[in-house]
């Protein structure tokens, strides 16, 4: 068997707005558009997506948070509803997933092996967080690829950033193995925002494009620093001063998502793709990528 | 104007052991019949609502209110799906719902209520509305945590649950659904041998809970600060239970307190209390920042504590 391997990285931003905005069919409420930067990003990454040969998605999610080690989905199929707990007036999801458990099963035993605490999700009445939903949405609005769902452990909170960086290096480092061993083509989805200070009042119409900006300027220029990084290739330093952009800007990033998928491509040297940045509801949100062929790599933005 | 109609508070963990695996440990089965006890207690007593505040459900769009009738749902916790899931079908006060936001709204918060189906109701307010109102007998409301709330959002949100169960003339029983130290083991652990996560959590529950006892709640208000460096995991900006509840049900230190019981709950600190406003104990206890609304010269803090 070859070996598998990780045929894109993706850091997916997941505000349910940008769903939302793109009306489909799944999703109960009904606007009037908004926030393209992000959404026309989202659909040429798909785009892309079409193009390359994959066999699963997996994704790193902060909206299913656990305290107690990581988890995995492990049950073949979920079909139910997902409303946003934050934001119901806008999220109400109608969903019908399907799980690549073998893949699932692979990472938590090899998790499992060097020390990370581990458990398999296999409660059918278990709900699929939004965070889960919007990012795979917006990259295959086909939903024809089967994914694993990876729960956040929120060691951030427990301990520290640097102890998040830590252990989501050392998962990423497992899963990477996994993923090597299964004989897969995999994507990877880190899923968040960067800057993640949120206002606390929406407007009447949640897509009035003229009242959307980010919180403040210093989540901004924090932001912007991190892109110049991801385009000048040095994701390893963005991940050394991770704790630092995360405490200063209280980052989505705090979850550990592109902690572990950086780590679990080893650290990119090359230039990420750059796709789009916007705020949404004060949030800062960029979809850029990792594409380890060089001959297919792009400069996008 | 009369004051409003609190006939008593409940203090209760937001864990679902108590509600799925009652038998799984002693302590566990301890929390089960304390909220057993305080079921009853709501069952003899003429309640017509039951308010919810839960730290489990977090909001950022200022201060959600359950609002749909009849929210089902089969519910799964995220770390203790294996426990098994937890259907539920609530019966809310809509009328309420309506009346709390709009006290809010008219004290400077952003509110809105929430109405749709499939709405994501948290572990903490399934478990305590379960365990404390299996049968719906009486309606409910719950309310959001909002994560950026600080001590003066809390205390008027407090108070405008006041307001709104004085104008609704309602006999409320008030529930806050909060750990008390809130750190769990990160491992999975044998039931059995679930204890406080450290020394130093257990201590500072006892201190907290020797307060409750004492129905010194509006000094465990003015102690939430400390109460969140020293025992509570930053998740959010500060503990908030205790400045909602004081708002809420008075803030004051009479009352009369019962500590039902105390355990661990995966680490953490599982309390399942109830306090009565009292008028027996006027005057005994004091508290150094007392909320004034209109300044009428010192006092003598031992002048102050009646309803
Ligand atoms: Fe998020």
């Amino acid at each position: 068997m070859a070996k598998g391997e990780i045929v894109l990285g993706c850091l997916a931003p997941h505000p349910p707005h940008v769903v939302y905005a793109e009306n489909p069919e799944q999703n109960e409420a009904f606007s009037e558009g908004g926030w393209e930067t992000l959404r026309w990003g989202y659909n040429r990454l798909a785009r892309k997506l079409k193009t390359i040969d994959y066999d699963a998605m997996v994704i790193f999610t902060p909206h299913w948070q656990t305290y107690i080690g990581t988890h995995f989905l492990g049950l073949p199929e979920f079909k139910s509803k997902s409303v946003d707990p934050v934001f119901p007036n806008i999220f109400r999801f109608n969903y019908d997933i399907s799980v690549d458990v073998e893949l699932a099963e692979k990472m938590c035993a090899v998790a499992g092996e060097t020390g990370i605490i581990t458990k398999m999700m296999r409660n059918p009445d278990f709900r699929i967080d939004y965070g889960t939903i919007t990012s795979c949405h917006m990259l295959n609005p086909e939903w024809d690829k089967p994914l694993v769902t990876i729960s956040s452990n929120r060691n951030a909170h427990y301990y520290s950033p640097e102890v998040m960086n830590e252990q989501a290096g050392a998962l990423g480092k497992a899963c990477a193995k996994a993923i090597e061993d299964s004989g897969k083509k995999v994507v990877l989805i880190s899923s968040h925002s960067l800057s993640h200070r949120h206002f606390v009042t929406e407007s009447p119409l949640p897509e009035d494009m003229s009242r959307e900006h980010i919180y403040n300027h210093s989540q901004y220029v924090w932001d912007m620093k991190l892109v110049d990084m991801m385009r000048g290739g040095k994701m390893r330093e963005v991940i050394d001063i991770m704790p630092e952009y995360t405490e200063q800007t209280i980052a989505e990033t705090e979850a550990g998502g592109l902690t572990w998928m950086m780590s679990a491509m080893g650290y990119p040297d090359y230039p990420a793709e750059i796709y789009g940045y916007q705020s949404v509801i004060g949030t800062g949100n960029l979809i850029a990528a990792w594409d380890p062929m060089e001959a297919t790599r792009e400069i996008v933005l | 104007m009369t004051e409003p109609d609190i006939l008593f508070g409940v203090y209760c963990p937001p864990h679902p052991q108590p509600l799925l695996s009652p038998e799984a440990s002693e302590g566990y089965g301890k929390l089960r019949d304390a909220y057993d006890t305080c079921r009853k207690r709501i069952e003899d007593s003429d309640a017509d609502l039951i308010l919810v505040y839960s730290t489990t459900w977090p909001s950022i769009i200022g201060h959600q209110i359950q609002a749909h009738p009849e929210p089902e749902w089969v519910h799964v916790d995220d770390d203790f799906h294996y426990l098994g899931s937890m259907p539920y079908k609530f019966r809310m006060d809509v009328e309420f719902a309506q009346s709390f936001r709009d006290a809010a709204e008219s004290r400077g918060l952003q509110s809105r209520t929430v109405a749709y189906d499939g709405f994501p109701i948290d572990t903490g307010s399934v478990v305590a509305l379960k365990l404390l109102n299996p049968e719906n007998r009486i309606p409910a409301c719950i309310v959001s945590s909002n994560m950026y709330a600080n001590r003066a959002e809390t205390i008027v949100l407090g108070k405008s649950a006041r307001d709104a169960i004085q104008q609704q003339g309602k006999k409320a029983v008030v529930v806050v659904v909060s750990s008390l130290s809130n750190r769990m083991f990160t491992e999975h652990i044998d039931p059995a041998e679930d204890r406080i996560h450290s020394a130093k959590d257990d201590e500072w529950n006892r201190k907290i809970l020797e307060f409750f006892g004492d129905g010194r709640l509006e000094d465990l208000s003015q102690l939430s600060r400390e109460i969140h460096g020293q025992i509570r995991v930053q998740k959010v900006v500060a503990y908030k239970p205790a400045w909602w509840m004081s708002a809420t049900m008075g803030q004051h230190n009479n009352y009369t307190g019962e500590v039902l019981a105390y355990e661990a709950l995966h680490g953490s600190g599982g309390a399942v209390v109830m306090l009565t406003p009292s008028s027996e104990t006027v005057g005994d206890k004091e508290f150094d920042e007392d909320d004034v609304e209109h300044y009428h010269g010192d006092r003598g803090v031992l002048d102050k504590g009646a309803l």
